[in-house]
């Protein structure tokens, strides 16, 4: 049977091969920003872009000679409609995070799970297609303007947004020990007074969290706003207009662009960005975690 | 206001928002499903696809989606195993592990776009293979590596300890307690995963769009040589999924009956994602059931 020797061997491997794994993980996110870094700097380097320009004008001329890039209009875009998202969705998944753990904790996780599972099923083209097949309609009937709006995009993305705040809201205050809530019943307050009071407090840099996580996963989604945002080269004024994003500009002219020439490099900084804002949400995560006052 | 009242509103207000979540949900799968109900027929689930007349199908998308999530989960159960594994038995405190963390917390945020326009650089520039679904398939790994890693850690974290020490007592190694002790413990959890994971493989079209490519040769079925390009089973040939096809016939195509391709589209994707959920969750009780011996 299995001697010594080769169960000191087999137990070597299965060491080794799931180390491999796990090293695998880390090869690959330093490749991933190695490669897109090298790529996204190239107008800064070779053609001598400056990156102050890049990131404060709006002037989008890449085809021109001499080239303009700037990419404010699609940061701001970026940040109108995955703010305008987050006003609109972390209100409702607090609170269905707040009913699913503290108010009805029977029934109510027993409804909310499978929900929430299958908001973070439908996929992110089916979320465009229903905001632009009913979304836009509506808006451009019953409210105004063309339709394809912050207003949409925001709209599209706060549904998005919704299982990822809801979820992660729900584990932060599930973290409360119950004494705290005990405690606050026994003084006298009601339910209500000790979610504001007691319980929001307490959980407040796991909601951080939450919403961070839910303002990243909408700065970074791409086909579901370009499909119903209108993609016009705009600095918006109201709600009603159209705006284009980061991922937008990227997903439309990646494709219409040939590589190594300067208007798809400008893509890849404007990729770069995203990374890199991604990368700075990722600190801010991990330094708000260490400051979490009950674990 | 007195505090009860307030705490009455409050309470009224967390049912209102609940219930609105929940018919947005039931809104949005109805609205899909009756929409989609009306094109879906026998014919337009096996055609192939049409550029410019009407009464086109959706043949190929759907045999491409599914090749690409058997071969993308093919690369990511593996490896995310692997990790898994490593994370949860072997891994000390200390920096690599620290850095193994960090990189599959990174990597899980990271926007899909991003991995997408890597899978860009890597798999069809760097590589040299152009548009691929083998290139398709190992973006999605990289995409899901992370949750895959996580989910596995977290399934045999919940194995308990005492069989653990109980068979490395009876002598077995640390490799022969994880594959016959804890994987088979761990498995409802890991299969939940997959089935989970499965179905956003199939949704997913951001990051496969620049690398498997947005057009599908003819497929012929009748041709089994995986070398041939026309052949479905030929992993080197272009390959729009269904996921991207939708997007792609509500941006650039020229197709009369694009909407009713669109709604086709979307309630097969919502359906085949729907059964995901319905199989994870009975596969999960039932193996819990199998394995820990209640009724």
């Amino acid at each position: 049977m299995n001697t010594l020797k080769a169960k000191k061997r087999n137990e070597a491997f299965g060491r080794f091969i799931t180390f491999l794994c796990a090293i695998l993980v880390i090869i690959v996110t330093f490749s991933l920003v190695i490669f897109i870094a090298s790529k996204g700097l190239t107008i800064f380097v070779k053609d001598g872009v400056s990156p102050i320009e890049f990131l404060t004008s709006t002037k989008w001329r890449t085809e021109a000679n001499p080239p303009q890039v700037g990419a404010l209009t699609f940061i701001i875009g970026s940040l109108v409609v995955s703010i305008f998202g987050i006003l609109i969705s972390a209100p409702v998944s607090i609170s269905s995070a707040i009913f699913m753990v503290n108010i009805a904790p029977a029934w109510g996780q027993k409804l909310l799970q499978p929900v929430i599972e299958l908001f973070v099923g439908i996929p992110s083209v089916v979320y465009g297609w229903i905001g632009l097949s009913v979304l836009v309609p509506f808006i451009r009937n019953n409210i105004g303007g063309l339709g394809f709006s912050v207003l949409a995009g925001g709209l599209v993305l706060a549904v998005m947004m919704f299982p990822t705040i809801a979820s992660v809201a729900a584990d932060a205050l599930r973290a409360i020990p119950e004494e705290l809530n005990e405690a606050s019943l026994a003084l006298g307050a009601t339910r209500w007074q000790t979610i504001r009071r007691v319980l929001l407090p307490a959980a407040m840099p796991g909601l951080l969290t939450a919403i961070i996580l839910g303002l990243a996963r909408g700065l970074g989604e791409a086909l579901a706003v370009q499909m119903v945002i209108g993609n016009a080269m705009n600095i918006p004024s109201s709600l009603l207009d159209p705006v284009h994003t980061m991922t937008s500009i990227i997903t439309m002219e990646m494709g219409n662009t040939a590589m190594n020439t300067l208007p798809n490099d400008a893509l890849w900084s404007i990729a770069l960005l995203l990374l890199a804002i991604s990368l700075v949400f990722i600190l801010l995560i991990r330094f708000i975690g260490k400051k979490e006052a009950y674990k | 206001m007195s505090a009860r009242t307030a705490d009455k509103i409050a309470t009224t207000i967390f049912y209102i928002v609940i219930v609105a979540v929940v018919i947005l949900l039931a809104s949005l799968l109805g609205y899909i499903l009756y929409k989609g109900g009306r094109v879906i027929s026998w014919d337009f689930i096996t055609s192939p696809s049409k550029t410019l007349d009407a009464g086109g199908g959706i043949g190929p998308q759907i045999f491409n989606s599914f090749m690409m999530l058997i071969i993308s989960m093919a690369f990511t159960i593996p490896l995310g195993l692997g990790g898994g594994i490593y994370l949860a038995e072997y891994a000390r405190p200390g920096k690599l592990t620290d850095a193994i963390r960090l990189c599959v917390e990174t990597l899980a945020s990271l926007p899909s776009i991003v991995v997408g326009l890597f899978g860009l650089l890597v798999f069809v520039n760097f590589t040299g293979w152009g548009y691929t679904l083998l290139g398709g398939a190992l973006s999605l790994t990289v995409l899901n590596l992370p949750v895959m890693t996580r989910v596995c850690e977290d399934a045999i974290r919940t194995v308990k300890d005492e069989l653990k020490e109980a068979s490395l007592a009876l002598g077995a190694t640390k490799w022969q307690t994880i594959t016959k002790v804890i994987l088979p413990i761990a498995l409802p959890g890991i299969l939940t995963g997959i089935i989970l994971t499965s179905g956003r493989v199939f949704g997913e079209a951001a990051a496969i769009m620049y690398t498997a490519g947005m057009s599908s040769p003819n497929i012929n079925f009748e041709v089994w040589d995986f070398t041939n390009p026309r052949s479905p089973l030929n992993i080197m040939r272009p390959a729009e999924t269904l996921a991207v096809h939708i997007w792609k016939v509500n941006s650039e195509s020229l197709l009369p009956d694009a909407r009713e391709v669109a709604d086709g589209s979307s309630a097969v994707l919502i359906i085949v994602v729907l059964l995901f959920n319905a199989l994870a969750r009975w596969l999960g009780s039932r193996l819990h059931r199998r394995l820990t011996g209640k009724a």
